[in-house]
């Protein structure tokens, strides 16, 4: 069951023939993405799942502007990436704020690097970490927050640029799963007002299926590829924890695990027995 | 950990107990002829009768103002001078790798062989003594600063740059708060080498400051003097302690607890 994706200049990503790699000691190369094509429509919620090590991440930071791809060509909205995405906003799995700044200082520094005046950026900041339901928390700093308030504080940072695409690593990994169920549905909830286009990196394939349109399967690296791209039709709105009970949810969950679960127990045999990536390594 | 006013009762403790054993050694035969004790070690009373005379005849207060004024100036120029330094050696990575040989040697020197020649350079006044703080203060901010820009997690580093900071922007709102931050941890230490600065400064050739009153008690085997400088001096470095760590609490109130 291919997605579709037509071919037009709206789409938010155009990735054609993108591969990466990383030079290692000894001019030796490790590939990481073997070239890849793929496309994201414009108000598309797209979540690649693959093994731990596949190269997801990576795809994603070469996305962002933040990775060269070694070949390739990355277009965001019909235009040749080069340097920063700057139409996108990016939620990262580790920590990101700023330390030394407050909650809201966090918030409003998109807006305040932009040539917004300090007040109207505090103003919007504000209104944000409302809408994530921090409002009481705009002095604290992030030490003082939880985890999953720390990922509320993110999201508020990203959203208030308004980005056109959003990309996300694993950016619920980190919290418990009643924190990420909580997180799903937040998201989603925001996500609904203007449907920005997404790209999802996560393992975790009851997220993937729970939150998007449609989720790509990535082999397991070195040299890995997309080997799945599944639509996903569950109706919109969703709540996250309901959804997982629905019998189509089960159906593309049996699916999709079936060409998972090989790639899974591939990258877990290449991490199990030989622990250095280096075995396999093209020269 | 117990509560405050026991903790400080405990202090308190720990200073009259070494008060009354000197106080026992200089006035009785407890610990053998109190007269020798005396003149090795000086008697509390006179100690604290001098720093009296002092403090009410106004003494102190000049020699006071003249160390402060110098630990000052050492801490700000040595200071600004290492944030310039450690930031520009930290993005600088060529910079840092041909000077790293230099900068190790010039650390390793010990000061106090600096000072005559400080004293040659820039006389008997207030300033050889702040370089002679400088050279102190200088290479631990130096360092610390060096520290915190290379600290920075790449994370947080990616995520400013993906909400749109250019370098400027970058170095103000990510690199500056980091090394600032490793420089505000160390303050203890590098406030306290100012200090230390201008007092070896004052004693190795001054007119004018605690050290200078120290080596003159010292000139004339003056023992009571020389205890009683020295007691001024600890106070002093408590109260200047007790102010940086009330700076601190304020600057680094992000780190939370």
């Amino acid at each position: 069951m291919q997605a579709e994706t037509g071919q037009t200049p709206q789409d938010a990503v155009h990735l054609d023939g993108v591969a990466i790699s990383f030079d290692l000691a000894q001019g030796r190369r490790f590939d990481a993405v073997a070239p890849t094509d793929l496309v994201v429509g414009a108000h598309q919620f797209v979540a690649i799942v693959g093994p731990t090590g596949c190269g997801k991440s990576t795809l994603l930071n070469a996305t962002a502007g933040l990775l060269k791809p070694a070949q390739g060509a990355v277009r965001i909205f019909g235009q040749p990436l080069t340097g920063m995405n700057k139409s996108a906003g990016y939620l990262f799995q580790q920590d990101a704020l700023m330390p030394w700044k407050t909650v809201i200082e966090n918030v409003a520094i998109g807006l305040e690097i932009a040539g917004v005046a300090r007040a109207e950026a505090r103003r919007e900041a504000q209104g944000w970490l409302e809408r994530v339901g921090l409002g009481a928390f705009a002095d604290r700093y992030p030490q003082m927050l939880s985890g999953g308030q720390r990922k509320r504080v993110g999201l508020a940072q990203v959203l208030i640029r308004n980005p056109k695409l959003l990309l996300m690593d694993e950016p619920f990994g980190p919290l418990d799963a009643q924190t990420r169920l909580i997180m799903g549905d937040l998201l989603l909830n925001l996500w609904s007002e203007d449907r920005k286009a997404v790209l999802f990196v996560t393992h975790d394939l009851d997220e993937a299926i729970a939150l998007s349109d449609r989720v790509i399967i990535m082999s397991a690296g070195p040299r890995s590829r997309i080997i799945g791209d599944y639509a996903i039709p569950l109706a919109r709105p969703r709540e996250i924890g309901e959804i997982r009970h629905d019998p189509l949810f089960n159906d593309l969950h049996r699916t999709i695990w079936n060409a998972l679960r090989d790639e899974v127990i591939t990258a877990y045999r290449q991490t199990g027995a030989v622990s250095d990536t280096k075995a396999s390594v093209a020269s | 950990m117990m509560n405050r006013a026991a903790l400080i009762s405990l202090q308190i403790l720990v200073a009259v107990v070494i008060v009354a054993l000197w106080h026992l050694a200089s006035t009785t035969t407890l610990f053998g002829n109190p007269k020798t004790v005396a003149f090795f070690f000086g008697d509390p009373v006179s100690v604290m009768r001098r720093i009296g005379e002092w403090v009410f005849e106004g003494s102190i207060w000049y020699h006071l103002w003249i160390t402060l004024s110098e630990s000052i100036l050492a801490f700000l120029l040595g200071a600004a001078g290492g944030v310039l330094f450690g930031f520009w050696f930290a993005r600088k990575p060529l910079l840092a790798a041909v000077f790293d040989p230099y900068v190790k040697a010039a650390n390793a020197l010990p000061r106090v062989v600096l000072a005559p020649i400080f004293a040659l350079w820039f006389g008997l006044g207030i300033w050889s003594k702040v370089a002679l703080g400088i050279t102190l203060v200088f290479f631990i901010v130096f360092f610390n600063v060096y520290q915190g820009v290379k600290e920075v997690s790449p994370t947080v580093l990616s995520n400013a740059r993906m909400l749109g900071m250019n370098e400027r922007q970058l170095l103000r709102h990510v690199y500056l708060p980091s090394a600032l931050s490793w420089m505000f941890s160390s303050l203890h230490t590098s406030v306290g080498f100012a200090v230390v600065g201008a007092v070896v400064g004052e004693y190795l050739g001054s007119a004018a400051g605690l050290g200078y009153l120290i080596q003159q008690a010292e000139g004339v085997f003056d023992v009571t003097g020389v205890f009683a400088g020295m007691f001024v001096l600890m106070a002093f470095v408590l109260l200047v302690d007790w102010l940086v760590g009330l700076v601190e609490k304020r600057l680094l109130a992000w780190r939370g607890r």
